[in-house]
């Protein structure tokens, strides 16, 4: 039985990992109004794509540029973000919400498959960046250095974010769209081209989460559909379309499910999913969301 | 559904007699792997026709069907294993029940809210399910499923042959086309009678709905349990057909199939779940067959219907049928 | 125009049919109504007048439950529905139409009517009978149909109609409830003035022949003063005026310093 503190650093970690999904989901929803359900894949993406350029180049090169690889899984599903929106998502801005589920689940079979085509059916792992950080003796227990940097890592993203966001004029004009797009519009903004970054930014985060992973846990066929369905249940939690409430969502979830599987493992799951389920009766918007 | 002119009973009949004539005399003209494939067909059919009451009729899109087509499957496979009984009535009559009570519970919770937030609740309550499956292995065998043999029909008088694939090609083959009829006709009547006018105009301006004296609430609650029990229906006919039921028929992708099926054949028509659900169950089975990434052929075909046909095949030969009668002359 | 002997001539009863009392209600900062006192006597066919956001919308939704009050009660009947939800203001006699055209789009003006009737006789819940079968419901559709003058648009669906048939459906719908208290929110708004009278003509012949009591928002003031008993006024979420058109009328010097000559007659 290990101890508590080694619980809440998993919590974190899982926290962290969840509010780089969540957060880049709830993103898009708030500037766009689109519930992508491919978003998942997304970070399975990151996490393939990462993990093959690990093994590409791990072979050669010093384990400390392996670090610098990292954001590769990124920045390539953000490149995904950037084509998909323009030309899957935008004919259906118009249209009944309902579309978009459609036509973004179609997404999900597409790139559930090209990751099948492109890796394989077997897990990709990459555990050098993980190995090469050895371990520090936390209360009296062994735990990866590698897991604490992904825990800072993703506290820091989130204040960057947030400086992002609140701070830079990028974010002003993010959020104004976000608030009343035809206005921004009127006011000069390019809505189009905002379109495309915040979703390429959203897509981003997620494809962060999966190359922050993946050092711990290979990349997997399905991964993105697990990983989905709980972003959904942070971001209902915490509100659909605040990135606050993402972070508190995840850090939730993180813990509910890290002691949930000590606690009472078989209903974990199922607790959960009640939670999501409680918060969309009680308080539909979500702890932080706005309408 | 309702068009400049609704679709009268004796029509609706012109159109469906052939079509179960030929379901009829299938037996003694394709091989026994086509028919026990129809057989699925048929059972999606029933699920998209339920699906299709929230849909096509209510608006409202639910995206964990799949927590009732597994109800009813599960529920057959437990009463063979808990309560050892293999009357396929007995699994109707059992799954049915445990369906709609489940239904009326999420029902009530899930129409409270409309689309996105209707989609998300029903999909987060799907999942409640699906992890209750998955987790307590040793009351629904896990990953592994749970076995189910070959039933009995109508208490042994029909005989069930002996032979597996010839029971399921044949018997039991009949056995889902009557219960296919029997629930498509019961949908036709629910749909075309004052309640289905109801949904319809809850559909359509639900504040209107309310302002003419209609319970909406209570209305979509009604179509939910309804929608619930056939798609339960399905799940129930499934599970001796496949003989074995695990938890991926809970897990949320196949809502997104059932979805997928709906909205191929055509949400806005009476049959286009029908179709939808057959053609799909070919495209599946064939995109199967062709390439282990079938998922991407089916992903890519999705993308294109929402793009190019969104009103489905029934909907688009709809609209092509009366661009043909305008264009000809008087 | 029509001619004024088209008026209503019959007296209303002294029975009260609603009153509101000290009726309030706010967003935000706007008081929308702000203590309204109004009554409504049986048999009246009354215009509410005023400018845009004087409160006529809002204390017509507040009447027919579509919005809550923050203070005051509304009495119909003798009997409290302050709080009453839609469903039952519908089911005592309460009926409303529109202002921005409210219908079932795909469904045909058949269908809309049909739908106000079946509710009426709470065969709604009916699930195994047909609906086409029920000639009786048939039958009563096509005859509202045809007092508003719309049967040969049964067939068509409700999106693909005029304006100003689309009007006369919102009414049509609203009057197939058979209600005793009809609320009209600016029942000729966005048709030509000849469509107007037809309209008007129409609506002030099917609420005299049944007995309805009906309050009409109205902004085109020539129809008021052709068609209203009783007009009253609203300015600022509060009655200013309150009478029959000749007094109205007398009242138009002071109505038109408050309200800068926004007044024809």
């Amino acid at each position: 039985m290990e101890l508590l503190p080694i619980h809440i650093l998993n919590s974190l970690l899982y926290a962290s990992t969840l509010f780089l999904i969540a957060g880049g989901l709830s993103l898009i929803y708030g500037v766009m109004r689109i519930v992508n359900l491919a978003h998942g894949s997304l970070y399975a993406l990151g996490a393939y794509v990462t993990a093959w350029t690990i093994g590409q180049l791990a072979g050669g090169a010093p384990p400390s540029t392996l670090y610098a690889l990292l954001p590769v899984g990124a920045i390539a599903v953000a490149a995904v973000g950037a084509i998909v929106e323009p030309t899957l998502l935008r004919p259906f801005y118009q249209r009944a919400e309902e579309y978009q589920l459609l036509v973004t689940f179609g997404l999900l079979l597409i790139l559930e498959d090209v990751m099948r085509l492109v890796w394989g059916p077997y897990p990709l792992s990459a555990s050098q960046p993980r190995e090469f950080l050895g371990g520090s003796t936390i209360f009296g227990s062994q735990y990866p250095n590698y897991n604490l940097l992904v825990i800072g890592l993703g506290f820091l993203v989130a204040a960057l974010l947030w400086a992002f966001v609140y701070r830079t004029r990028f974010g002003v004009i993010l959020r104004a769209t976000s608030q009343n797009m035809r206005m921004a519009s009127a006011l000069g903004v390019n809505v189009k081209r905002v379109y495309v970054q915040a979703f390429a930014l959203g897509c981003f985060m997620a494809g962060l989460g999966g190359a922050f992973i993946v050092p711990i846990q290979s990349a997997v066929l399905g991964m993105g559909v697990d990983a989905l369905i709980i972003a959904f249940v942070v971001v209902v939690i915490g509100g659909l379309g605040s990135l606050e409430g993402a972070l508190i969502g995840a850090l939730i979830v993180g813990f509910v499910r890290t002691l949930g599987v000590i606690l009472f493992p078989e209903i974990e799951l199922a607790v959960l999913y009640i939670i999501a389920a409680a918060v969309l009766l009680i308080r539909p918007i979500g702890l932080f969301g706005r309408a | 559904m309702t068009t400049v002119a609704a679709t009268s009973a004796l029509r609706s009949l012109a159109y469906a007699i052939p079509v179960v004539l030929v379901l009829l005399v299938l037996p003694y003209i394709v091989t026994p792997y086509q028919r026990i494939l129809m057989s699925y067909g048929l059972i999606m059919a029933i699920a998209a026709l339920g699906f299709n009451i929230l849909l096509g009729y209510t608006g409202l899109l639910s995206f964990g069907h799949s927590a009732y087509f597994g109800l009813g499957a599960y529920a057959v496979a437990f009463m063979v294993k808990y309560l050892h009984v293999t009357s396929m009535e007995l699994f109707l009559l059992g799954g049915l029940i445990a369906t709609l009570l489940v239904t009326a519970v999420f029902g009530f919770i899930c129409v409270r809210y409309t689309r996105i937030f209707f989609a998300i609740l029903t999909m987060a309550l799907s999942q409640v399910l699906w992890s209750l499956a998955f987790k307590f292995f040793w009351v629904t065998g896990g990953t592994d499923g749970l076995r189910i043999p070959t039933p009995t029909i109508l208490n042994g008088l029909v005989t069930v042959p002996k032979n597996k694939i010839a029971f399921l090609s044949h018997t039991y083959y009949y056995y889902v086309l009557i219960v296919f009829v029997v629930f498509a006709a019961l949908m036709w009547v629910i749909v075309h009678s004052p309640f289905g006018q109801v949904l319809q105009a809850i559909r359509d301006n639900e504040t209107r709905a309310a302002f003419l004296g209609v319970r909406v609430r209570r209305a979509r609650w009604i179509a939910f349990m309804i929608s619930g029990g056939f798609t339960g229906v399905a799940g129930i006919l499934w599970a001796p057909l496949n003989g074995l039921t695990t938890p991926d028929i809970l897990y949320w992708p196949f809502s997104g199939e059932i979805v997928f099926l709906t909205v191929l054949g055509g949400f806005g028509t009476f049959s286009g779940p029908i179709i939808g659900a057959v053609v799909f169950n070919y495209l599946k089975t064939y995109a199967v067959g062709l390439t282990v990434y079938w998922q991407l052929l089916l992903g890519a075909v999705l993308i294109v219907l929402v793009l190019a046909l969104p009103t489905g095949i029934m909907g688009t030969l709809t609209r092509l049928t009366l661009k043909i009668k305008g264009a000809s002359p008087k | 125009m029509t001619p004024l002997d088209n008026r209503p001539t019959d007296t209303p009863s002294n029975h009260v049919l609603l009153m509101t009392q000290r009726l309030c209600k706010s967003f935000g900062e706007t008081r929308a109504v702000d203590g309204v006192d109004f009554v409504v006597r049986e048999g009246e066919v009354l215009a509410l007048v005023g400018s845009n956001g004087a409160g006529k919308t809002s204390l017509v939704n507040l009447i027919s439950g579509l919005l809550r009050p923050d203070a005051g009660t509304i009495t119909f009947r003798g009997r409290e529905i302050t709080h009453l939800s839609i469903y039952d203001r519908i089911k005592a006699g309460i009926a409303r139409s529109f202002q921005l055209v409210n219908l079932f789009d795909q469904l045909t003006a058949f269908e809309n009517v049909r739908l106000s009737i079946l509710s009426r006789e709470g065969k709604t819940r009916q699930l195994f009978r047909l609906v086409e079968r029920d000639r009786h419901v048939r039958q009563e559709s096509l005859a509202v149909l045809d007092r508003f003058g719309l049967e040969e648009k049964s067939n068509m669906l409700a999106g693909g109609l005029a304006q100003g048939e689309r009007k006369l459906l919102d009414v049509a719908v609203a009057y197939a409830l058979r209600p005793t208290f009809l609320l009209l929110d600016e029942p000729t708004s966005g048709v030509s003035t000849r469509e107007k009278g037809t309209i008007m003509d129409t609506i002030s012949e099917v609420v005299k022949s049944g007995g309805i009591t009906a309050v009409i928002i109205e902004h085109d003031m020539d129809v008021v003063f052709t068609y209203a008993a009783r007009i009253v006024m609203m300015h600022q979420g509060r009655i200013l005026a309150d009478g029959t058109p000749e007094e109205i009328r007398q009242n138009a010097e002071v109505a038109n310093t408050l309200l800068g000559g926004s007044f024809s007659t």
